[in-house]
């Protein structure tokens, strides 16, 4: 008898993505449909996408989902979550989301310890309007606000939030992945499933931040912006676990 | 059986939220509204499944507010002016989204951080939508202390029947001042109506969305007239004001709120002098009662509007009476409460300049 190795999960809908040839957007849905199908969560999921690129992953995952304003998700997941303590509750931002404009809503979640998850996916740039300058964008870089490059005395530098919520005491469990390569993929499922388990026992605030290709905005090929990934970004946003105060590891 | 208890305002929507069913309360503290947020959480801790969070910020709270509402839990949050501000994004969301919840704003002075005396001068803010695109609020005008307590319970039933955030508009003097009040019995959660838009996992169902994005621009354009065909089902069934002496008036004083009771006391004291002057004191901002107006515009010819304010409701009043009759204004905005005399002097020489007395 043969034996079935790959299909799709069931909370994937059978949609076409939007998002552009190597984006890592695409991935990271897949993943989080996988994580629901094997923690077997998806019937108690509720999700709150974000104002980005991702604004329309309720195309992709078949589960509940309430749409935030731009950069709020935290807020609205606190009571989404505080009324339905026994529901699995994540909000999904990109890092102009999460990192801009979110900030405070994020930090005092991450502080008073919702127990929540937050899938943070970092690739530099604000995508879905068209390529400008990010918390997140690297001195240097390019971008459409930031032409010949960022300038920290300008600009400001790069920040690493996921590490300023590592300061939070509220926040129990966070992990810096990338989706470059399918070692880091593998790896980020596993973050993920990690995350969403911490919530599911009541640990308080999960988040993974996801490093992640864009393509169309850092004028780049698929293969390049992979690659990008790992030799440029993760030096400044280097990979591994930020925080762990899960059992055993604190 | 019910029975007549002494309460501050603040505290008075407070209790009769609860007593609504409000289950989920985030705000953030700005005077001279802290005595509801306060309220709310001892009231919240009580209760075995109520929330309360003292937000991070006003954007926030009502971020908050909308994650509860998606549950279908009842849920509010309050502010004054400045938060207000902050709060209307999130309002505008909870129009688009169709979702319920009661807002309170305690007005202030203002623009600006202004002062913490009470005003009206949000009642634009208020009415004509405040936050960004095609949407209304009802905005609700309570005047006395049972009054908070009756447009308490209304809001909240407003807020689920017709699934559109409703405003309560007050100010420093309405949440301070202790009147008596008979407060409604408390609901039974179990009797509301199912809630079949609700968030809470898909589990046995096909998934839910609850969402705003409409990119299709026929669709939002279909989204939008339905909210019309909404407001205007809410103007046919929540329309409403109060109307004080008008049968033999000829000159109608039109005010809500705390200047409507100021507007009260002017009015006794220019009946007193013989004057034929009457009150109309809308009760529902929007929906603003036009239609009152209109049949009051058949015998009265001089209508003169009176606001905390520079002149916002004036533009309201105008609009419904179609030029049809006189319209004056006076007012006094920053904070400045002017008394019944100073309001019965200006009926007085409106009155007199009008040629109002029977010849
Ligand atoms: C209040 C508000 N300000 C600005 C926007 C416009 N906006 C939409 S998405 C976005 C940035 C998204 O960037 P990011 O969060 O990094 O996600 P990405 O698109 O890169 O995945 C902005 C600025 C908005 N929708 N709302
Ligand atoms: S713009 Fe960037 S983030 Fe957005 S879909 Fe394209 S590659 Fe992905």
């Amino acid at each position: 008898m043969e034996k079935k190795v790959f299909e799709r999960p069931k909370y994937l809908k059978k949609a076409v993505f939007h998002y552009c040839p190597g984006c890592g957007h695409s991935i990271i849905h897949r993943l989080l449909a996988e994580v629901f199908d094997e923690l077997d969560i998806g019937g108690r999921v509720i999700g709150v996408p974000p104002a980005g690129c991702a604004v329309l992953s309720y195309n992709y995952l078949d589960i509940d989902m309430g749409e935030a304003p731009h950069g709020r998700g935290a807020a609205v997941a606190t009571g989404i979550k505080r009324c339905l303590p026994d529901r699995i509750v994540y909000t999904y931002q990109g890092d102009g989301d999460i990192a801009a404009i979110g900030t405070a809503e994020t930090i005092h979640a991450a502080n008073r310890g919702e127990n929540i998850t937050t899938i943070f996916v970092n690739n530099g740039v604000y995508g879905m309007t068209g390529g400008q300058m990010a918390p997140t964008t690297l001195l240097g870089q390019n971008s459409t606000t930031t032409p010949g490059g960022r300038d920290a005395a300008r600009d400001g530098a790069p920040l690493d939030l996921s590490r300023m919520l590592a300061v939070a005491r509220g926040s129990t469990y966070i992990e810096r992945t990338a989706v470059n390569s399918p070692k880091n993929v593998r790896k980020t499922k596993k973050a993920i499933t990690k995350a969403f388990k911490v919530q599911m026992q009541g640990l308080g605030f999960s988040l993974v931040e996801i490093l992640s290709p864009c393509p169309t905005n850092w004028k780049m090929s698929p293969v390049e912006a992979a690659k990008r990934v790992e030799d440029t970004m993760a030096k400044i946003f280097p990979l591994g676990v930020i925080k762990d105060e899960t059992e055993g590891n604190s | 059986m019910s029975h007549k208890v002494l309460m501050r305002g603040s505290h008075i929507i407070g209790e009769a939220a609860v007593r609504a069913g409000c289950r989920f309360y985030a705000g953030y503290p700005i005077t001279p509204q802290n005595e509801l947020t306060e309220y709310m959480a001892g009231a919240m801790a009580r209760l075995e499944d109520g929330t309360f969070i003292q937000a991070e910020s006003e954007l926030a709270a009502v971020n908050m507010v909308i994650g509860a509402a998606m549950t279908g839990v009842r849920a509010m949050t309050s502010s004054s002016s400045p938060g207000i501000s902050l709060k209307q994004e999130g309002i505008s969301y909870l129009a688009a989204q169709e979702l319920p919840a009661v807002i309170v704003n305690t007005m202030r002075g203002g623009p600006g951080l202004g002062n913490i005396a009470p005003t009206q001068g949000d009642y634009f803010q208020a009415t004509k939508g405040g936050g960004h695109g095609d949407y209304r609020t009802i905005v609700l005008a309570p005047a006395s202390g049972q009054e908070l307590a009756e447009l308490t319970r209304q809001a909240f039933d407003y807020a689920d029947k017709y699934l559109t955030p409703v405003l309560i508009l007050g100010d420093g003097m309405m949440g301070q001042m202790m009147e008596p009040v008979v407060l409604p019995d408390p609901i039974d959660l179990s009797d509301l109506p199912p809630k079949p838009w609700i968030l809470d996992g898909a589990d046995g169902r096909p998934r839910r969305l609850v969402k705003s994005l409409l990119l299709d621009t026929a669709l939002e354009e279909e989204h939008n007239w339905k909210l019309m065909r909404k407001y205007d089902i809410i103007a046919r069934e929540i329309t409403r004001a109060e109307t004080h002496l008008v049968d033999d008036a000829r000159l109608v004083v039109i005010a809500y709120g705390t200047a409507a009771r100021i507007a009260k006391g002017a009015v006794k004291r220019v009946r007193d002098l013989g004057l034929k002057v009457g009150l109309m004191r809308p009760v529902t901002l929007y929906p603003f009662p036009n239609r009152t107006l209109v049949e009051l515009s058949r015998f009265v010819k001089d209508f003169l509007v009176f606001e905390m304010s520079t002149g916002q409701m004036v533009e309201d009043v105008k609009l419904a009476l179609e030029g049809r009759s006189n319209v004056h204004f006076y007012g006094r905005p920053g904070g400045i409460i002017p008394t019944p005399d100073e309001i019965a002097k200006r009926i007085n020489t409106l009155y007199h300049r009008q040629h109002l007395e029977e010849e």
